[in-house]
């Protein structure tokens, strides 16, 4: 928990002085019965009113005393649990930016999410309970025991008994159900999701006539649920019952032995009142500390997430300045590169192999999951090669520091995300500088001019979470000019013109074609349309490229090119060819 | 008032749920009241005994005897009747939660499909997951905690004012007291709760959006300003996470003041009565005990009535869903196995009666046609495939299959007719089996590998680790594999009619190749409708049908719409014919 507790350095203050308030205020709820049992002796048995009166404003005192040390407690406990969460919190999220994408993709962000946000609060609850109560229970616990010694030693021998048997049965009981809730909650899971799942496919399964099964399936899982529901709800049933009966054993052993005593003279009536009195304090308590230790159990349970998280070391490491010279000629050269995700059974890409020169535009193609986007994320770094080696500006991009490589290259990724905020926050992400004839410069390339134009507020219109409230074309295009406004050397687009009909995909690919700089681009695409006039294509197959070309090389000798660019165009195939073969 | 009037109406609804338990219902009541009275009657009790030890000379042993085991008694009692009423609550919640779920899943299955299409289904889940949960731990044991809290209260005040009068007016003059300053700190805390939680509502807005999309934040280096925006707002919410928590828990301490106040009150004027005799010392025992626990059930019954509000309005939910308008009742007359002559006749449909869709719309397909369905994306395609499979019910106009209208006839025997394969794959989460012989539970692994392999998806069944014990969730299958799947579906059944919808391009070529094999497999010789994106399939179509805005716009074959020059020639020319030289 280092990790963890790092954060709570600064609130040590805090931290002590809330439980320490907390235990003065106990300490006050301790001395009442032995007040009381000094007005019972002193003032009702000797008849003396003034001790009667003294008592009752001590009493007062006690209330207002201990309602300021709450108080103060309160506040310290406060500060301390909401500024450790703070700081948690932040070092958290700054934490999972450091992540590199080979690392998101083991965790994945709906893990994150629930890190960032539910188990932080438990935690911050889970420490504002401890930091209150978690001593103040076993202080008053043993206080009234150690009080009860003052008393008179054989009678306090009863607490001494009675206490761990109290413990044993509302620990035992609590130790027992907690796996038992925790199976509660997987049951509860799989009902949720065998409901969500009658809701999603409601038509296939009445398509299928499946309603009776689906019936049947239903009952099982919810009256499995029943069935642990209610046994674990027989253990906590058995909890108040069992604790009452104890508690009032041990008070009737109490008085008696109290009788014993004080006919023996060594106790008075007010005694047995104030050991009364504590035994009645002790099981308020223990049954508070039981449902307190069930939240900080949860709470730690969240810290442990939530430390995993932080334990993580970063996996790449970047040189801080660039050492060698850029090389003019090549933009992008892959020398036999090898990747594979974490956990594949099988390389995602193998031996790739290929150079382009400044200025080119490389088309990539080929079926859903052959490792086009994975070629593309291997330039800017995202991930690091297995084997062979990646060069920028013909320096292993190993080589580079971070910043000064993410510069160079401009991404439009696969899923067109846009962020809460206007237009033009949303495309300075690009370039924080950009000024609006920059924008509208990048817009127009990008095809995006009349996105813009149709809105009121032009570049100040107000974009949704994830860019909801425009269609998927109109984001495609957006993200392009976000990517055209670093001005980057690489432009890397992939299959980022899906959503785009036919004549715009062709304006964009000219628009792109037609800036005057050294613009390499990669286009990633399934249509061989998009990539058909570029300098070089790469058509890859399982992970490794089958094909390298331009588009009428490839169409005599690929036949994966061939497979793709016939399905597509059928008409044009030649006739009397089968292309289709199918195993 | 009519908030009270649906509030008490939900409340006639949740009593005639539990009337199959109202024995057990009964019973719980009666142990409640045991339990208190006993409860409360034990320290009168220890009174009774401690005042028989005033001093060393008048013990009197045989009373003290007498007294503790009655209390030992009662005790054994009291927990006894604790127990079982635990124990019947547990089976009446649970049971009742039961119930109601059943009954929801049960109505799933005949609302009609205009209900679930129009709801979320986060909302319908929630419902019969979460609000269920909270209906019957919030409301029955909130009843029986309010019932215990009310009479804990009258019993508490019997036995005070049995002890002494004006000791029990005092701590019931009191008692507004510590209310008012409950209320007070309430109110403060509320506007704090207010800001966090808007404060917090903002955070999780940018939590989500940045760490859901890290990936493009680092691809922009943009993580230092995510970090910067991110600190913003939480300096933003510790502040008002700071001050709400602290004047939230001040709640505590502040009516335990005035509780120990009241204490004290008791003890001075106890002392004093007994002083002139009119109380002993065991009463003053009890009258403290009392008032130590006295605000315990005015606590609970305040907490209990914010609880029950929130149950009654989840509550209401849920019987909006378990009650909502089934479909119209199925007939009894069952469609035999179908030759394929499908008859629409002058139908007219609309999902929102105030926009008109489809009009007066007639068409007749022969058996084995196909028929394709094209238009523009969002044209409305789907309101077809509802039509035909009975998912909604036509507003006029017949649809008849081999003469049958398909009103006359029970909806399954009409479905089992027809194979369905939708963009939209859906998988359970369970085996490859399970999901192949969907509509054919009792098939064969050797019927369900042939049709595996008509379809080519068993060469990526078989690799998968148990092959067709494999347990599938929805990331395990591509996309592609996922469809291929949902056609093994209903070649395992061979409906003699078909509804298909065709790949898009979010499908590898080479998969959409073996899809494409695979419908022409199923469709051989089979009545189908296809919602089409290829040039090949609508042209080889006997008849098309031209969708546009939901409407029906044009229907014939290619070359009569080609030669019509409409919205069917303008569509074939941007969407197929622009091939760029």
């Amino acid at each position: 928990m280092e990790k963890i507790t790092v954060y709570l350095k600064d609130y040590i203050r805090e931290s002590i002085l809330a439980p320490s308030f907390k235990l003065l205020e106990a300490l006050m709820d301790l001395f009442v019965p032995l007040l009381v049992a000094y007005i019972i002796n002193e003032g009702i048995a000797k008849n003396n009113q003034s001790v009667i009166i003294r008592c009752f404003i001590y009493l007062i005192a006690l209330a207002v005393l201990g309602m300021l040390f709450s108080f103060t407690a309160q506040w310290f406990a406060a500060k301390a649990s909401v500024g450790f969460a703070g700081k948690l919190r932040q070092a958290l999220f700054d934490q999972i930016q450091s992540l590199s994408y080979r690392q998101l993709d083991t965790l994945g962000t709906d893990t994150l999410i629930t890190r960032m946000t539910s188990d932080i609060n438990q935690m911050q609850t889970g420490l504002n309970l401890a930091l209150r109560l978690l001593l103040r229970s076993p202080f008053i616990v043993f206080g009234a025991m150690i009080m009860a010694f003052t008393i008179d030693i054989k009678s306090a021998m009863v607490f001494a008994v009675t206490i761990p048997i109290l413990c044993l049965v509302v620990f035992g009981i609590m130790l027992v159900s907690i796996p038992l809730f925790e199976k509660v909650q997987i049951a509860l899971d799989k009902l949720l999701g065998k409901t969500r799942e009658n809701l999603t496919g409601v038509r296939v399964i009445r398509a299928f006539c499946r309603e009776e099964e689906e019936i049947k399936d239903f009952d099982d899982k919810s009256s499995l649920l029943t069935k642990l529901n209610e046994y674990v709800g027989r253990l906590s049933a058995a909890m108040n019952p069992l604790t009452y009966i104890i508690i009032n054993a041990a008070t009737i052993i109490l008085i008696y032995i109290g009788a014993l005593r004080v006919e023996m003279g060594i106790l008075r009536q007010g005694d047995v009142v104030a050991l009364y009195n504590y035994m009645a304090q002790i099981i308020v308590e223990l049954i508070k500390l039981a449902s307190l230790i069930i939240t900080i159990n949860k709470s730690l349970a969240c810290g442990r997430r939530v430390e995993k998280i932080m334990e993580i070391d970063a996996d790449m490491k970047y040189e801080d300045e660039l050492k060698s010279k850029e090389d003019d000629q090549y933009s992008v050269v892959f020398n036999n590169v090898s990747f594979r995700y974490e956990g594949a059974a099988a390389e995602t890409v193998e031996n790739l192999d290929f150079k382009v020169k400044k200025g080119q535009t490389v088309g990539i193609i080929g079926g859903t999951g052959c490792g086009k986007s994975t070629l593309v994320n291997l330039i800017p770094r995202f991930y690091d090669a297995d084997k062979g080696n990646v060069e920028v500006n013909g320096i292993n991009v190993k080589e580079y520091p971070k910043d000064i490589l993410l510069n160079k290259i401009g991404i439009v990724p696969q899923k067109a995300v846009l962020f809460a905020g206007t237009i033009r926050d949303n495309l300075r992400w690009g370039n924080e500088n950009a000024s609006d004839e920059e924008i509208y410069e990048a817009l127009k390339i990008a095809q995006a001019l009349e996105v813009v134009e149709g809105k009121e507020k032009k570049l100040d219109e107000w974009v949704e979470q994830n860019g909801r409230n425009l269609s998927g074309g109109q984001r495609q295009r957006l993200t392009i000019a976000r990517a055209l406004l670093k001005k980057p050397q690489i432009l890397i687009m992939d299959d980022s013109a899906s959503a785009l009909d036919f004549a715009t995909d062709l304006r964009l690919r000219q628009a792109i074609n037609n800036l005057k700089n050294d613009l390499t681009v990669f286009i990633v695409s399934q249509r061989t349309t998009s990539v058909r006039n570029a300098d070089l294509i790469l058509v890859m197959d399982d992970g490794k490229i089958v094909g390298k070309g331009r588009h009428d090389e490839l169409l005599k000798n690929c036949e994966v090119y061939q497979e793709i660019y016939y399905s597509q165009f059928p008409e044009e195939r030649p006739s009397g060819k089968e292309v289709f073969t199918v195993a | 008032m009519p908030k009270n009037n649906s509030n008490s109406e939900t409340l006639k609804k949740v009593l005639s749920l539990i009337r199959k338990y109202r024995f057990l219902v009964v019973l719980s009541i009666v142990m409640a009241a045991v339990s208190v009275v006993l409860q409360l009657y034990v320290p009168i009790l220890f009174g009774d005994a401690i005042d028989t030890i005033k001093d060393i000379e008048s013990i009197n042993y045989v009373m003290l005897k007498d007294y503790l085991l009655k209390i030992a008694l009662l005790s054994l009692l009291s927990a006894l009747a604790t127990w079982i009423m635990n124990l019947i609550n547990n089976r009446i919640s649970y049971r009742t939660v039961e119930d109601l779920r059943k009954k929801a899943i049960r109505r799933i299955q005949i609302l009609p499909l205009s209900y679930l299409d129009s709801h979320a289904t986060g909302d319908i889940v929630q419902r019969i997951i979460a609000d269920s949960d909270q209906l019957s731990e919030g409301l029955l044991l909130g009843f029986s905690q309010l019932f215990s809290g009310v009479i804990t209260i009258f019993v508490t005040l019997y036995f005070m004012l049995s002890k002494n009068v004006e000791i029990t007016l005092m701590v019931i003059v009191m008692t507004p007291v510590s209310f008012l300053v409950a209320r007070f700190i309430a109110g403060r805390s509320y506007k704090m709760f207010a800001k966090q939680n808007e404060a917090r509502g903002k955070q999780t807005a940018l939590i989500n959006e940045m760490i859901s999309n890290e990936k493009i934040v680092k691809a922009f280096a943009y993580e230092g300003k995510a970090s910067k925006r991110f600190k913003d707002i939480n300096e933003e919410l510790c502040r008002y996470a700071q001050s709400a928590t602290f004047f939230s828990s001040l709640t505590n301490p502040s009516t335990r003041a005035v509780n120990n106040v009241i204490y004290a009150l008791v003890a001075l004027i106890g002392s004093m009565k007994i002083l002139n005799g009119s109380l002993s010392v065991g009463g003053i025992t009890v009258l403290l005990a009392y008032a130590n626990q006295y605000m315990k059930p005015f606590n609970d019954i305040s907490s209990v009535v914010t609880e029950l509000q929130n149950s009654l309005s989840c509550a209401e939910r849920v019987f909006e869903l378990i009650e909502a308008e089934a479909q119209s009742p199925e007939k009894e007359k069952e469609l035999p196995e179908a030759e394929g002559d499908i008859d629409i006749e002058n139908v007219y449909f609309s999902y929102d009666k105030s926009r008109k869709l489809i009009e007066d719309f007639s068409f007749h397909g022969k058996k084995g046609m196909t028929i394709a369905i094209v238009g523009p994306t969002g044209c409305g395609k789907t309101t077809l495939i509802n039509l035909l499979m009975r998912f909604y019910d036509v507003d006029k106009g017949k649809i008849r299959v081999d003469g049958n209208d398909i009103y006359e006839v029970s909806r399954k025997s009409l479905r089992k007719n027809y194979g369905m394969v939708l963009q939209d794959t859906w998988l359970k989460n369970a085996s490859v089996r399970d999901n192949i012989a969907i509509g054919k539970s009792d098939a064969s692994d050797e019927e369900i590998i042939t049709a595996a392999k008509r379809t080519h998806s068993w060469e990526f069944i078989r690799r998968m680790p148990q092959g067709l014990d494999t347990v599938i969730n929805d990331d395990s299958l591509s996309q592609g594999q996922k469809q291929l799947l949902c056609i093994t579906r209903v070649m395992l059944c061979m409906p003699p009619m078909l509804i298909l919808d065709e790949a898009t391009s979010s499908i590898d070529t080479r998969t959409e190749v073996y899809i494409q094999k695979a419908f022409a497999r199923l469709m051989e010789g089979r009545t189908s409708f296809i919602v089409a994106h290829r040039l090949s399939t609508i042209r080889n179509a006997d008849q098309i049908l031209v969708m546009n805005d939901g409407k029906i716009i044009e229907q014939g074959s290619h070359e009569q719409l080609m030669k019509n020059n409409g919205f069917y020639t303008r569509l074939y020319n941007s969407q197929f014919a622009a091939n760029e030289s």
